[in-house]
């Protein structure tokens, strides 16, 4: 079975415009986190999270924030209540962003004024089914620990690959996780979803994901770069992106079906992680061809000096013969 | 069959038995309840927090509070110097958790005074002039350094003492984060967080001390033989709310005794049968409690607790070896008092970062879900192969299978925990040894349209991708190596998983999947490939 029978795209033709909606999107993620803020989970916020199950019909959550603010004014009307779990499981996540003092046995002060304030308020009977309690100190850590391991990990990438491969692939390639995490970013921005540990590991899975891509990529213009060395850059990255389209499109189709997998099924806890994995999957995908390999071709055409990478003669304005068929020049194995 | 398609066969076949048996099979057995060694289940892979159900805290040791209780015994050890020597000083003061002052030094004795103090403090102290016979005594840095790192040493001991006498199984307590002094404490299955976090964080500093005055409703009554001044040898304790006594006692600053000089604490019941813990001295500790007691017959004995004096009976007789803490305890009180006494006391105080309750029916949700999503995702994954590269397919389902196989064998036999990220990095490898099949597969395709025979295309197919496999694999690695390095908590499960997944899907998709393709042509020349 074939997805593409010979594909001959011509993808870097779209780069300008490629480019031109990262931009869109990246903007306008940017804006939405300039004036609305990036939610953050309570990990690095700090804060306090209640999940409380009820044995009945669980009250609305108008009548939980009305009690709330009544045992602590103010309380209710900053708390965010969501049903939790299955849909039947009865259950609430309330989080409060203030936590006790950090002194001593305080820290859990705030998780039991809001059980007081549900159980003074009679909302029926009730008991709480797990807690999380971040002090402030806590929240810094993590967010320092956080950016420091991504990027230590991105700069471990760059050296990598402009030592397998070439500087100016090294460029697209960190030009294009670095678009990756940006876009990313702007999608939890839009859908307002909490940036937590979890999905801190989602996005530094899908850096993952989209450098092997890119990779796969690079490695393929590497092998044709032997074999069509009267080529400009151009072709040949046109030529391996084509060679690598059924792979590209069905592994990003496998990894798409299980994050979506993960997230109708994966549970509440999951829901962030394969919201991240989802979108990281296609703007990985997406950034491979069009950010990576693009931004590869255009720095070697800004470097006028034509080093190796380049073509070793100057380029012919003849009709190129590698885009009609592959010449090979093949091992024998 | 040739014979080193034979060989390689049987290896992977070995392999995967012994994975099989380390992994899955210790899973199947309970749940089947199949026969199963013994060592063999004691490597089970185990479950983390979130999935079982337990208490996640994060406690920081107040290190300062182990330098303070040492700049505070010295300056009272070179104040008993002194005094011995004869030579009077205006004041000897703390003036920061790691330094002291002594002031008011006769200039005709300065010689005299830096020899005493010299003995007394050089090892730990440095010793500045600040002018007009004034002397400040500050700690070393690097032994201030090694001091706080001992108070986490001990505090992290003494932890493990409480928590393994509470009976909880398979705790979890260890250094946390990079700033040194962090404690994790993990307590599967444990679900009252108040009684659990009373013990840990109970300093449990228990001293003995004369009364010299008192006791008295408030601190100027208390002062009045002394002019309203706390003479520096002494201090002013309150009573323990808990037990209804507000008044003000006047102690000596150094203990009679103190928590280090027990050997044992038990519960037990008082004359007015009223709960009570009783205890023992070690041989020193009688020693020294003896001649105290001996000295001050008629005087009332301060019992302070974590800097509250639980009660102050008077001294009848000489007392040795044995003793009784009396108060208003329950005897719930009285079982975690004498536990915190019994495993001795903190160096320094916590406080707690994080803590965090997972309910055992919430991890259990989890799991359901976790293992829902990865089969489900696994299911659809394994259809298209099937679907799109037919009988070649198979071959990429079996190195699918050997990868979790392997996967699971190793993270139980490195005592690895599955949480839930752990199952992310569970699903994120099944994506890789996709891919990695993927790559290989498309890449035979190409070789045959190029009219290549099937096994010269097979054999160039794998060397072509070996290298590519090989570029991002090492990419990923790089990137899970920092992450285990610099992430914290459910990060570093991710990251393991990762790291495992990386390095066993290179072995099934460069090296099984080969072979399996090999075998299957055996030593017929066929021109079709079903793939």
């Amino acid at each position: 079975m074939h997805l593409f029978k010979t594909p001959n795209f011509d993808f870097l033709r779209w780069r300008w415009i490629a480019i031109g909606l990262s931009w869109l999107v990246i903007v306008a993620g940017l804006v939405t986190i300039w004036t609305r803020g990036m939610p953050l989970g309570v990990e690095f916020s700090g804060g306090t999270i209640v999940i409380v199950q009820f044995d009945q019909q669980p009250p609305d959550p108008s009548v939980i924030r009305a009690a709330l603010d009544r045992a602590s004014p103010g309380e209710g009307e900053n708390a965010v209540i969501q049903p939790y779990g299955d849909a039947n499981s009865r259950q609430y996540l309330i989080r409060v962003p203030g936590v006790g003092q950090e002194s001593g046995r305080g820290l859990s002060q705030v998780a039991d004024r809001v059980i007081n304030a549900l159980k003074a308020a009679n909302v029926g009977s009730f008991h709480p089914n797990g807690t999380e309690i971040v002090g402030p100190a806590v929240g810094q850590d993590l967010r320092r620990k956080g950016i420091l391991a991504t990027s230590l990990s991105l700069v471990g990438i760059l050296l990598y690959i402009a030592f397998r491969f070439q500087f100016s692939f090294a460029v697209g390639a960190v030009i294009a996780t670095i678009h990756d995490l940006l876009v990313t970013f702007a999608f939890l921005a839009f859908f307002r979803y909490d940036l937590s540990l979890n999905v801190i590991a989602a996005i530094l899975t899908v850096t993952g994901y989209s450098t092997n891509d890119t990779i796969v990529i690079f490695d393929r213009v590497r092998e044709n770069m032997r074999s069509m060395r009267r080529d400009k850059l151009y072709d040949v990255v046109n030529r391996a992106v084509n060679q690598t389209l059924g792979r590209t499109v069905i592994t990003a189709g496998t990894a798409l079906l299980s994050a979506i997998a993960l997230f109708l099924f994966g549970g509440d806890v999951l829901h962030g992680f394969a919201f991240t994995m989802i979108v990281g999957i296609i703007t990985g995908t997406y950034s491979s061809v069009f950010i990576a390999a693009a931004i590869a071709v255009i720095w070697q055409a800004r470097a006028k000096t034509p080093g190796k990478l380049a073509t070793s003669a100057p380029a012919p304005a003849a009709p190129t013969p590698a885009k009609a068929r592959r010449p090979g020049r093949r091992r024998a194995s | 069959m040739n014979k080193n398609v034979r060989w390689k066969l049987l290896t992977s076949l070995a392999v995967f038995i012994i994975f099989f048996a380390v992994g899955p099979y210790p899973i199947l057995a309970q749940r089947l309840h199949l026969p199963i060694p013994g060592w063999l289940a004691a490597k089970q892979l185990k479950l983390g927090l979130d999935l079982k159900g337990g208490v996640h805290l994060v406690l920081r040791v107040q290190t300062d509070d182990a330098l303070k209780i040492n700049a505070t015994t010295t300056s009272e050890q070179l104040r008993e110097a002194l005094r011995t020597a004869g030579i009077s000083v205006s004041s000897i003061a703390l003036t920061g958790v790691d330094r002291f002052q002594v002031s008011g030094v006769p200039a005709a004795r300065d010689a005299e005074f830096r020899r005493i103090a010299d003995d007394q403090t050089a090892t730990n102290y440095n010793r500045n002039p600040t002018g007009g016979g004034a002397y400040e005594f500050a700690m070393k840095p690097n032994i201030a350094n090694d001091m706080r790192e001992q108070a986490v040493t001990q505090a992290l001991q003494t932890i493990d003492r409480r928590v393994n006498e509470l009976g909880v199984a398979e705790p979890n307590i260890s250094r946390y984060g990079q700033s040194n002094d962090e404690i994790l404490v993990q307590l599967p299955g444990v679900s009252d967080v108040g009684r659990a976090k009373e013990i840990i964080s109970n300093t449990a500093v228990l001293e003995l001390k004369i009364v010299e005055a008192g006791p008295a409703g408030t601190q100027e009554q208390l002062l009045q033989s002394y002019s309203g001044k706390v003479p520096e040898d002494m201090e002013v304790v309150q009573g323990a709310a808990s037990s209804g006594d507000t008044s003000y006692y006047l102690v000596r600053k150094v203990p009679a005794v103190t928590g280090q000089d027990l050997r044992s604490a038990k519960p037990t019941i008082d004359e007015n049968n009223q709960p009570a813990v009783a205890f023992s001295l070690t041989n020193d500790g009688s020693r020294k409690f003896g001649k105290v007691t001996g000295e001050n017959v008629g005087r009332l004995l301060a019992i302070v607790l974590d800097r509250r004096v639980i009660s102050a009976p008077r001294i009848e007789q000489r007392i040795t070896s044995d003793g009784r803490i009396h108060g208003s305890f329950t005897t719930e009180q009285v079982n975690d008092l004498s536990l915190v006494l019994r495993t001795g006391a903190l160096p320094a105080s916590l406080t707690y970062l994080q803590e965090q309750v997972i309910g055992p029916s919430l991890g259990a949700d989890s799991i359901r879900a976790g293992v829902l999503a990865s089969l489900v995702g696994l299911f659809l994954v394994v259809m298209f192969m099937l679907v799109y590269y037919r009988l070649s397919g198979v071959n990429a389902v079996v190195a699918l299978l050997f990868n979790l196989v392997i996967l699971l064998g190793l993270m139980a036999y490195i005592n690895a925990t599955m949480t839930l990220p752990g199952i992310a990095g569970f699903v994120l490898t099944m994506g890789i040894g996709v891919d990695s099949n993927v790559l290989i597969f498309e890449r035979i395709k190409e070789e045959l349209e190029a009219q290549r025979g099937v096994r010269a295309s097979i054999n160039s197919g794998f060397s072509r991708v070996f290298l590519t496999l090989l570029d991002t694999h090492i990419a990923s690695l790089i990137s899970a190596a920092f992450l285990f390095q610099f992430g914290t908590g459910p990060i570093r499960g991710f990251a393991m998983t990762l790291v495992i997944g990386l390095i066993s899907n290179l072995f099934t998709s460069t090296f099984v999947s080969k072979t399996l393709f090999e075998a299957a042509l055996g030593h017929r020349q066929t021109a079709e490939l079903s793939i």
